[in-house]
Order: C-alpha cells, then structure tokens, then sequence
C-alpha cells in the first residue's frame, strides 16, 4: 500500500534523470526525497503525480495502477515551489477550486473550505487575494488547496525552498505537526539535509538519477551506506583513511593514541561553536583536518591559532573506510 | 508603553505630513512634464475638435448626423471595426497562443511577419490588398467596392494588436500553475476557462481596444479597395475628409466627435467586460 515504484526510468535527451527506481512508500507517513539538485528526486514526484510520464516502469498509489492514468484523475495532491496560486482568485475561492470542480454542492463546499482554512491558519485571510499574502502564507494556501480534494498522496516539491530561513523553519515544523494531525501519506522533496532530518519519518537519498540509500534519519545519518550519503547528510573531513564528521574528532593538547597531529591552522568561531583547520605534520595528509568543538571545550584546552593538537576518532563514532 | 512606541508614533507622524504634501520635487516636476505634453498633443486637439463641431450651431451637428450616407458611413466603420475587433479577439489569442506555446521550424520568421501590417504605411498595405483582392487578382477573389473590402483591410492592418499585447502575458503565466489546476482535477478546457483566460483578460481587453480604435479611424489602406461609394463603402474617415475638402469643417468636426464618444464608448465597454471575466474566474 501506499505508494509503489517499479522500474522507473526516465531520459531527457541524452540526460539520465532516473534510472531503474524501485521504491515503496508506505502509507500515512513522511518521507523525503532528498539529494542534490538535477539529481532527479523532483522528477521522480512529478512522475508520481502524472505531471511527467516515464519511459518505463509503473506506479501504483494505495494499491491501484496508476501509470496510464492523466494528473486530472489520480487524486494526487500536489504543492509547488513557487506556489501555483491562482493570482486572480481569492484564497477561499483558491482552495474551493478543486471541490467546485468535482461539483459539490455549494454549502459542503463552503464547511470544507473553512474547516481548511482553520487547519492552515488562514481564516482571517479568506478574502485576500494571493498577492496580498506572504510566500509562508502563499504556501499554506496553495497546502489547503491541495489537500481539499482529499488526496491519497500529497506531494510537496521543494515547498519551502523559496522562502526565507526562519519562515522555512517555522513552517517546517508547522508541517510536521499537520501531518500528526491528517495523517495522509505523504512525499516532500527537498535537497536541505537538515529539514529532510527534522520533518521526515523515513529518507530516500537520491543522487544521478539513482537511490543511494533508504531508511529512518537515525539509519542514515549513523550508518550511511557510501561515501556520498555520509557527506551529504552533514560536513565531512578526512582523518588518516577515514571519512569522519568534524564534530567526531577528539582533540588533546598531549599525544594519546593519536591518528595526526599538528598545529591549529585556522580558527573561526561560528556561534556557539569553533571550526578549526588543523594541518597534520606527521602524517602526509592532503588537505587541512576540519574540527568542531564547542566554545567551552575550546577554552577548557586552551587553544588558538598555531597551538600543536593530536586528533583522534572519537569513541563510537560513524565512519565509512576508504 | 514599550520602548518602541514612541518610535511609531514618531513614523506615524512623519507619514501623516509626507501624505499632506503629497508629492516629492521630482515627482511633482515628472507629473508637471507629463500632463503638459499630454495636453498639447492630445487634450488641446480634442478640445478644439469638440469645439470646432459646435460652432455651426446644434443644427449643423444634427443635420451632418442624420444626412443618409454620413449615417451610412458611420454605421459601416462601426459595424466593420466590431466584426473585426471579435475575429482578432479569437484569432490574436490563438496566434500568440501558438507563438508562446508551441515551436516550430520558421518560428522566429512568423514573430517578424505578425508586425508588418502594423509596420507597413497603409497606403502600401492598400496597394497590396488592391493588387492581391482587387479586379486583376491573381487569386481570382475580387472584393474591390463591396462592404466585404474594408473588412479585408480592417483586418490586414489590425492583426498584430491583439497578438502583441496577449504575447507577453502569456509568457509570463506560470506552467505550474496549469499543472496545479490539473492535479486538482482540471480538465484541459476547464483549465483554459477558468484560470488561463481571466489571466489574459487585461491583455486580451487593451489588444481589442486598440484592435477597434484603429478600425473605426483607418484611412490608408482600405481607401483603395473600397471605392469609396457613397451609401456602400464609404467610411468616417473618408466622409471627414469629404467634408473638410467642400469646407464644411464644421461638419467634419461633427463626425469626428461622434467616433471620438464610441471610441471611449468600446474601451470603457471592454474594461467593464474584463474585470467582470477576471473576477469571474
């Protein structure tokens, strides 16, 4: 159940945008389709919603083949980045659209599109047109609207990704908590690693047209299968033979069971955290090692700029070997 | 009261005088400079116009108006701008339509040919229309004297109007926006009904507008063809002149004045029209 993926590919051209997709989305959660862009996660929504048809493969949503079908009759609700709002329209008459069109009677219309606009916060805003609105407003907008017809599948590509870094934020977690409150499945795309972590239930890591990998943010993010999930998900650097994330590296001032040491090369303090550069000089090392500490284990060592540390992995941290 | 109010207050107060001054030195000078080239190229003409048609007195403008063939020919400009204005309605959208959406081989060259009639002096598009519809046409198709003429020529030199102020819109619309309609259910014509076409309204209200004005005021290229026959295919314009060459002025003013009120009649009409099918959606 849920949304089933099978053998889908897809070329523009001579460009490879997805090549043999088998996934399976099970029902009433949030998954995000996460990887870099042109990596092919947006087009694979949009094959899903009947917006794009692929070269081969099927697509079955709650059991049902939907493949043939066109975007009007899968019951796919879909949100745009940049909204798709209806400019002439008011918000009301926005979200109505999709149950006017199926042709309900005008009061279920009328309890339905306020029931919406409470659940999106917009009650106030029902007589506004969507240019007198904010992007975050906007989007909620364009979330009611789709979510009047009563989708099977709602899919989201890119929703936050024109707005502004708070906004995003607030409206992540809004999502997050709508989602606990209607339950419908649903598919989010987005190439941010921390909102994909914070908001979805389960990750499918998309890269060249191809899935790296597939599990809960835990899975990911402590076992990543490659090299590319592992960077992807957060900053790497490169510690002896190992791919390590700065934060996993144990800095001393003394030479204990060290895997590289030398001097502190560069210092920046970012908040409430110090991103350092150090340059190994015992071991050849290609490129500078890149250590976070927290500005309280900073002061404790005592470090600066230029001051001789011996790195080593922390204890049980995640690593992938080359 | 918190440390801010007094600084909105502040704001307030300063909003208040821009608001009674109203308008900064550089605007003020922009509005100055603008009304007054507005008004002698167009406000003062028109004003002497309406004038000019008064001075023989309320029973000069009566009897221009009710003289037969000055009615005739008003009837036929209006009459033909109308026909004309509806077919470049349909066939502008469609034409621009196809120039945004679709892509074809000679594409680039059909962009340049859609200005020609508007480019070309009438007089020559005339010429044209006389050599290809005319008595010695090549096509076998001679529409020369009858009413069907200025039609023809009507719709030559006002092609590219509704064309060229629905393009731009059309490539402004958002596909997403399409695309959203779809998902919700749409149906192609459903789409195009209720969210392409209130889009286009404006575009589509201004290119019609001024698809009728130079209708009912063309002279150039229709002169030629129609043989301007009293009664048959004589049109304002050529009446005007007829007018002004026996030195009725008066007269000639008169008939001016009436295309003057139906040309404000249709844009008002038009707009009215638009935002009623913007609104509807």
């Amino acid at each position: 159940m849920g949304i089933e993926i099978r053998g889908i590919n897809k070329n523009f051209g001579d460009f490879v945008a997805l090549q043999d997709i088998d996934l399976s989305i099970p029902s009433g959660q949030l998954t995000a389709l996460l990887g870099p862009s042109g990596g092919g996660k947006s087009t694979l929504l949009r094959i899903v919603a009947g917006l794009e048809t692929a070269d081969s493969g099927t697509v079955e949503i709650e059991g049902e083949d939907k493949t043939h079908l066109p975007a009007q009759k899968r019951n796919v609700g879909f949100v745009f980045q940049h909204y798709a709002a209806f400019k002439h329209m008011t918000v009301a008459k926005n979200i109505a659209f999709g149950l006017e069109i199926r042709k309900k009677p005008k009061d279920e219309v009328k309890a339905r599109v306020t029931e919406l606009l409470k659940l999106v916060h917009l009650e106030q805003f029902s007589h506004r047109l969507p240019s007198q609105l904010s992007g975050g407003q906007r989007q909620r907008m364009a979330l009611a609207r789709a979510l009047a017809i009563e989708p099977s599948v709602l899919l989201l590509d890119e929703p936050f990704g024109a707005l502004d870094a708070k906004v995003r934020k607030e409206l992540r977690d809004w999502l997050r908590r709508l989602h606990d409150e209607v339950h419908v499945t649903t598919v989010f795309v987005t190439h941010d690693q921390e909102e994909a972590l914070e908001v979805a239930d389960s990750l499918v890591v998309i890269n060249e047209g191809r899935i790296e990998q597939i599990g809960t943010p835990d899975d990911l993010y402590d076992r990543p299968a490659s090299d590319f999930v592992l960077s992807f998900l957060g900053p790497v650097t490169r510690l002896g033979d190992h791919l390590i994330r700065p934060h996993d590296i144990d800095i001393t001032r003394y030479e204990h069971a060290a895997t590289a040491s030398g001097p502190i090369t560069r210092w920046t303090r970012v908040g409430f955290e110090v991103r350092l550069e150090v340059t190994p000089t015992d071991v050849p090392h290609d490129e500078p090692v890149q250590v976070v500490v927290t500005r309280a284990e900073a002061t404790a060592l005592q470090l600066h700029e230029g001051a001789l540390v011996w790195l080593r992995p922390r204890v049980g941290a995640e690593h992938v070997s080359r | 009261m918190t440390p801010d109010a007094p600084l909105a207050a502040e704001a307030a107060r300063r909003r208040r005088l821009r608001s009674s001054t109203s308008l900064t030195r550089s605007s003020a000078l922009g509005l100055g400079v603008a009304l007054t080239w507005f008004s002698i190229l167009v406000l003062i003409p028109l004003a002497l116009v309406v004038i000019q048609s008064t001075e023989g007195g309320w029973s000069t403008f009566r009897d221009t108006l009710t003289s037969p063939q000055t009615a005739s020919a008003l009837r036929l400009t209006v009459m033909q701008a109308l026909y004309v204005t509806a077919v470049n309605v349909v066939m502008g959208t469609l034409i621009a339509w196809v120039l945004v959406r679709d892509s074809f081989p000679g594409k680039r060259l059909l962009e340049v040919v859609i200005d020609i009639p508007f480019a070309l002096p009438t007089i020559v598009a005339g010429l044209v229309l006389l050599s290809l519809y005319g008595p010695q046409s090549p096509l076998g198709i001679n529409v020369a004297n009858t009413g069907r003429s200025v039609f023809l020529a009507l719709l030559f030199v006002t092609l590219p109007f509704v064309v060229r102020t629905v393009q731009p819109v059309l490539m402004e619309l958002d596909r997403d926006v399409e695309e959203a309609a779809a998902s919700l259910g749409a149906s192609r014509f459903t789409t195009l009904r209720r969210i392409i076409l209130p889009a286009l309204a404006p575009a589509i209200t201004a290119g019609a507008a001024l698809s009728f004005a130079r209708g009912i005021s063309e002279y150039g290229s229709l002169v030629l063809l129609s043989g301007n026959l009293p009664n048959q295919t004589e049109v304002a314009s050529v009446r005007i002149l007829t007018y002004i060459e026996n030195g009725n002025e008066a007269a000639a003013a008169s008939v001016a004045v009436i295309l003057l009120v139906v040309a404000l009649l249709a844009i008002s009409l038009l707009q009215v029209l638009s935002s009623v099918v913007a609104r509807r959606g």
